[in-house]
């Protein structure tokens, strides 16, 4: 029972961590209904953002939680200024062509991000200065990180923030309106680019806080980082309803504890495979998700 | 007096099919002016191409004296030119209230719009009833309702109406313009109505336009159209 509930509670920080990621794709999808497969580059370029400015807070002598909170937020601007760009190079162009272009477009950029981020910052792995968050302590039996409680706590903020402009700000319902009929938004007033940009800008800041986490999370970070885990957020968003926000919340949550489950209790060899038989069993047997049509009180 | 909507000879279509050849048309402040015509005369591109959703490949649109080709039609809505376009396009998965909140979406002044969110009930007090309903759920009537109440909000100068009888039972139909007659004379706000349904648009209206294969073939008083044996037996099925 104890093995049980240590692996649930992995499981959730890892799930939060693909929440994150998986809002971006989910948010974007909802408003130009495109699978942005640079997205994953976006939560690489978070990751390496993160430790340097980490890097440089800590040699100005500020305080580890100081450094993190600072890091977190300027990384966060950093990635959603980036995403801004690459919507308004490789996607807003082809605004009205197939939706294939766009596709490959994106297929492109990720390519482009990838091959950018090695070529500045090499390809041999980065370490976090995970010392920064060293400890744990037990509470009826289980260890939790402190670590562990940072990135719950980070997510959990984020994800309520998220919530709360999607669903009760004037730019929110601006978001909604743009994702259901984009030509009606713009009558009564709506400017549909900016609210894409916007969309984009605050998909990246998410995944960008993902990429420190996954940083603190596993110690380091790599250049190819945001492929897997990318893939593995897609089908978060897919399994909680593609275009669903709740949906793409409970679906992160659920592909990391399944994840952590599987190599807890099968082997840790197979833990990748899971989240693929999860997202090909979605779509043949339910491909709309968890959240997905019937209940689309909360779809974007 | 100058019109405060003016469309100079204007051309335009989707791709390489042409839809609209050489329209010119007035709307003058004040009044309600139809355009009628059958299925696919081209109505609802004229609407759209005023506001520039469908670009204008020739000619000149004019409002309040000014050419407004080309320009993004998000931005006409704080101008005064708020269209009411075919088949309502209410946000389904937005409440009631949002819906209205977003035909005010451009204004500051919060005071104000709360005034006009109580006018717009006021004026469709099934609206109020079904405020924290998805619009979505809300009857044919009840959306059309929704939809001219949305552009209220906007408090339009101009406001272009593109078919409100569509789908609505006959005494539906009689409420609507009934209603579009009575936003006309408290608000003053000029109406370009567009209608398949001659009978009541030319009732309501001062001034009428007929409109065939993309092509103006007809501008008068309703009055004289009304006497029109052509119109009669063409528009009013006699």
């Amino acid at each position: 029972m104890d093995y049980f509930l240590q692996q649930l509670i992995n499981g959730l920080t890892l799930g939060g961590i693909y929440a994150l990621i998986a809002l971006g794709y989910t948010m974007v999808y909802g408003i130009i209904q495109l699978i942005n497969f640079a997205h994953g580059e976006f939560f690489a370029a978070g990751g390496y953002m993160g430790v340097i400015l980490l890097s440089y807070l800590a040699a100005s002598g500020a305080g580890p939680y100081v450094c993190l909170a600072g890091a977190l937020i300027l990384t966060m601007g950093y990635c959603a200024v980036l995403a801004m760009a690459v919507e308004k190079v490789a996607y807003k162009p082809l605004r009205h062509s197939s939706r294939l272009s766009v596709l490959i477009s994106a297929l492109g950029m990720s390519i482009f991000l990838q091959n950018g981020l090695m070529l500045t910052q090499g390809v041999y792995d980065k370490a976090y200065p995970t010392q920064m968050t060293q400890g744990s302590f037990q509470v009826a039996g289980l260890y939790i990180s402190y670590m562990q409680v940072i990135i719950v706590a980070v997510t959990g903020i984020l994800l309520v923030a998220l919530n709360a402009l999607v669903f009760k700000t004037r730019i929110g319902k601006a978001m909604r309106a743009s994702a259901q009929d984009k030509i009606m938004s713009g009558l009564v007033g709506i400017d549909s680019d900016r609210i894409i940009s916007l969309t984009f800008a605050i998909g990246a800041g998410l995944a960008a806080a993902a990429g420190i986490m996954v940083g603190f999370y596993y110690g380091s970070v790599h250049y190819g980082m945001g492929f897997v885990p990318g893939i593995k957020a897609f089908a978060a968003a897919v399994l909680g309803g593609i275009g669903n926000v709740t949906g793409a919340m409970i679906g992160g949550a659920l592909i990391g504890i399944i994840e952590v489950f599987a190599a807890g209790y099968l082997s840790s060899e197979y833990k990748d495979v899971f989240a693929f038989v999860i997202l090909i069993a979605v779509l043949y047997f339910r491909p709309t998700g968890i959240m997905g049509e019937n209940v689309d009180d909360t779809r974007v | 007096m100058e019109p405060v909507l003016e469309l100079k000879n204007v051309s335009a279509g989707y791709g390489r099919i042409q839809v609209l050849r050489d329209i010119s048309l007035k709307a003058f402040p004040g009044e309600i002016v139809c355009m009628i015509g059958a299925n696919g005369a081209g109505k609802s591109t004229t609407l759209m191409t005023i506001c520039n959703v469908v670009t204008a490949a020739r000619g000149d649109i004019l409002y309040r004296g000014n050419r407004i080709n080309g320009i993004k039609f998000s931005k006409l809505p704080p101008m005064g030119l708020c269209q009411v376009p075919e088949g309502r396009r209410i946000f389904p998965r937005l409440t009631v209230q949002e819906n209205l909140e977003l035909g005010a979406f451009f204004r500051k002044d919060s005071t104000r719009i709360q005034e006009d969110l109580d006018m717009v009930f006021d004026f469709f007090p099934i609206l109020r009833e079904r405020a924290n309903q998805k619009g979505g759920t809300l009857s044919g009537g009840e959306q059309q309702m929704l939809a001219i109440g949305r552009a209220l909000m906007s408090r339009p100068r101009v406001l272009l109406l593109d078919e409100p009888s569509l789908g609505l039972a006959p005494l539906l139909v009689g409420q609507i313009f009934n209603k579009i007659t009575e936003i006309n004379r408290q608000e003053g706000t000029t109406i370009l109505l567009v209608e398949q349904n001659a009978n009541v648009a030319l009732k309501v209206s001062r001034r009428g336009y007929v409109l065939e294969t993309g092509t103006v073939v007809m501008e008068d008083d309703v009055k004289n159209l009304l006497q029109n044996p052509d119109i009669r037996k063409a528009y009013l099925g006699e």
